[in-house]
């Protein structure tokens, strides 16, 4: 079974993003960048899937392809899964700041050439917090979809996939090929040991332009500002319980 | 212009959440519907079609969409779309999950979880876990759109629209198997007026229950917690409050042996009033909080549940 797995060059999810003065962004400049970490949870389910790790059966996943839309240093993300152990990338160069739906059909044109049983990636990025290309990609392939996986099973030509949902968890059963986007405690992704960084520099990477895939990727949003949110001050501190209860009950929230 | 609201339904009746999204389409115009999907959905529909505004209630029942699976219910509003400028749903995990579907195969780019509604095309929501603020216009003919709740007040009850039958699709290619919801008598975590938070202070499973629980029993509060306690097995992963899990908003937040990351101050922050009891007295919570109180849990709790009466 072919996997590809779509990832995201985003901001560290430890670096506090800060508003540029001229409120049209964040700022990106001399910040530290990385593979966003949903994507990293799908790329180590990918590589556990053709590991025969945990519960999938070894060769579940034959083939995990990496694919990419970014900016060139985007390659290092790549490079990033393929050290944990996917087996070739894909890069779609763009400079542009594309919008889900132009990602999730440039992913169409991917998935259409390279014919993967399943796409596996993370539910959201932590930069544009859209949570919305796993599902839009399924609704242009007409495949089933299953989101914020907290467990995939595959058997029988079937994902059969445990989602975390307000409330508890609810599992369904896709018909393959299908779309799975990834939640937070699906796995713990592995740090590349050295000897595979060295072999991952010998994988394959292709480099594509947007433009090779003749889909419309015009934006329909305008960005008209980005602003930082309203900062909440420090309060005061109490003493004790009592008082503290007083001053809720004076707040009227109790 | 008209909006569709497709509703968050909760058995024989709507969540509040519903209520809220209808105020946030309010806002777009004044010529609301709300659709209420799902086999045996006549009673919530009555209950949509007794929301303030609301023009009417359309009601698609089929088996297939039993359980909001993504697949059904986009065939049932890319059905309706025509009729609509705007669609809008709150943003649960089932309108996350179906309204960027619906998006998709009606060739518009969806805006997700906007917490204003500047105009009829412009919104603002957030990015970077809430870290900035993106106010965005949208060129798109029709809208699609997941309302975050907490954002918006809830409209009131009193109307009294009609509540009219639609084509429900089949199921796709995607069959429900199973659910195990988290039954407890407290209210609802994304709802709840008061909820108590605890971090991965309180040491393990059973010493965060034997804390939270009474506390939280005692103030008719929902548990919440840090993803640090979730992470380390001592809550429910559905208890977790932060970037990557529920965004509250109550009117009362109470932390308690929690240091406040980032992730975590990105789902409590829009309470009205926070509470911070931890032993840290530099911890980042209190940079937020309100009220701070810097001790034991282990001691202020039980002080705290004495003085509460």
């Amino acid at each position: 079974m072919k996997v590809l797995v779509p990832v995201k060059r985003v901001i560290d999810y430890n670096v506090k993003a800060r508003v540029k003065a001229d409120q049209t962004g964040v700022d990106l400049a001399n910040v530290k960048m990385s593979m966003n970490p949903f994507d990293e949870i799908a790329v180590e389910e990918a590589v556990r899937m053709k590991e025969g790790k945990e519960h999938h059966a070894a060769g579940t996943a034959t083939e995990i392809v990496v694919v990419s839309i970014g900016v060139t240093q985007a390659q290092e993300t790549i490079r990033t899964a393929l050290a944990m152990g996917a087996d070739r990338g894909l890069l779609i160069q763009s400079d542009a700041d594309l919008e889900p739906l132009a990602v999730a059909k440039l992913l169409k044109a991917v998935v259409d050439e390279e014919k993967p049983d399943l796409v596996l990636l993370g539910k959201q990025s932590i930069d544009g917090d859209n949570n919305a290309v796993g599902q839009m990609l399924a609704a242009l392939l007409d495949w089933p979809q299953a989101t914020f996986a907290g467990k995939i099973v595959l058997a029988d030509g079937k994902a059969t996939v445990t989602r975390e949902v307000d409330g508890g968890l609810q599992t369904l059963s896709a018909a393959l090929p299908a779309v799975v986007s990834v939640d937070l405690r699906l796995n713990t992704p592995r740090y590349a040991s050295l000897p595979n960084i060295m072999k991952a520099k010998k994988k394959e990477i292709a480099v594509k332009a947007v433009a090779d895939y003749g889909v419309d990727t015009a934006p329909r949003l305008t960005v008209k500002k980005v602003t930082a949110p309203p900062t909440r001050s420090a309060g005061i501190k109490v003493a004790d319980a009592a008082e503290l209860v007083a001053k809720l009950k004076t707040a009227g929230v109790l | 212009m008209a909006v569709l609201v497709i509703a968050d339904r909760d058995g024989d009746s709507v969540r509040d959440t519903t209520h809220k999204t209808v105020t946030a389409a309010l806002k777009l115009s004044g010529d609301v519907d709300v659709l209420v999907i799902g086999q045996g959905s006549k009673a919530a529909a009555d209950a949509a079609a007794k929301i303030a505004g609301v023009r009417k209630v359309l009601l698609a029942e089929s088996a297939g969409l039993g359980h909001q699976l993504a697949e059904a219910v986009e065939a049932t509003v890319v059905g309706l779309a025509g009729g609509y400028d705007a669609i809008l749903s709150p943003a649960t995990t089932d309108g996350k999950n179906f309204m960027p579907r619906i998006a998709a195969k009606l060739d518009v780019a969806p805006i997700s979880d906007i917490i204003e509604v500047v105009s009829n095309d412009t919104f603002v929501r957030p990015i970077y876990a809430g870290n900035a603020l993106e106010t965005v216009q949208s060129s798109d003919g029709k809208k699609v759109i997941t309302v975050r709740p907490t954002s918006f007040d809830a409209a009131a009850e009193g109307g009294s629209a009609k509540v009219e039958t639609v084509a429900g699709a089949d199921a796709g290619k995607a069959a429900f198997v199973s659910e195990e919801m988290v039954k407890s008598d407290r209210p609802e975590l994304g709802a709840a007026k008061i909820v108590v938070s605890g971090g991965r202070a309180l040491g393990s499973a059973e010493e965060f229950h034997a804390v939270m629980d009474p506390l939280a029993d005692k103030l008719g509060a929902a548990v919440g917690a840090s993803r640090a306690a979730v992470d380390a097995g001592y809550a429910p992963n559905d208890y977790q409050v932060g970037q990557t899990g529920k965004v509250v908003a109550p009117a009362l937040y109470i932390a308690i042996g929690i240091s406040g990351a980032i992730q975590h101050l990105a789902g409590m922050k829009d309470s009205k009033v926070i509470v911070a009891i931890n032993k840290d007295a530099d911890a980042p919570i209190f940079q937020v909080a309100d009220y701070g109180i810097v001790g034991d849990y282990k001691v202020v709790v039980p002080e705290l549940m004495k003085a509460l009466g």
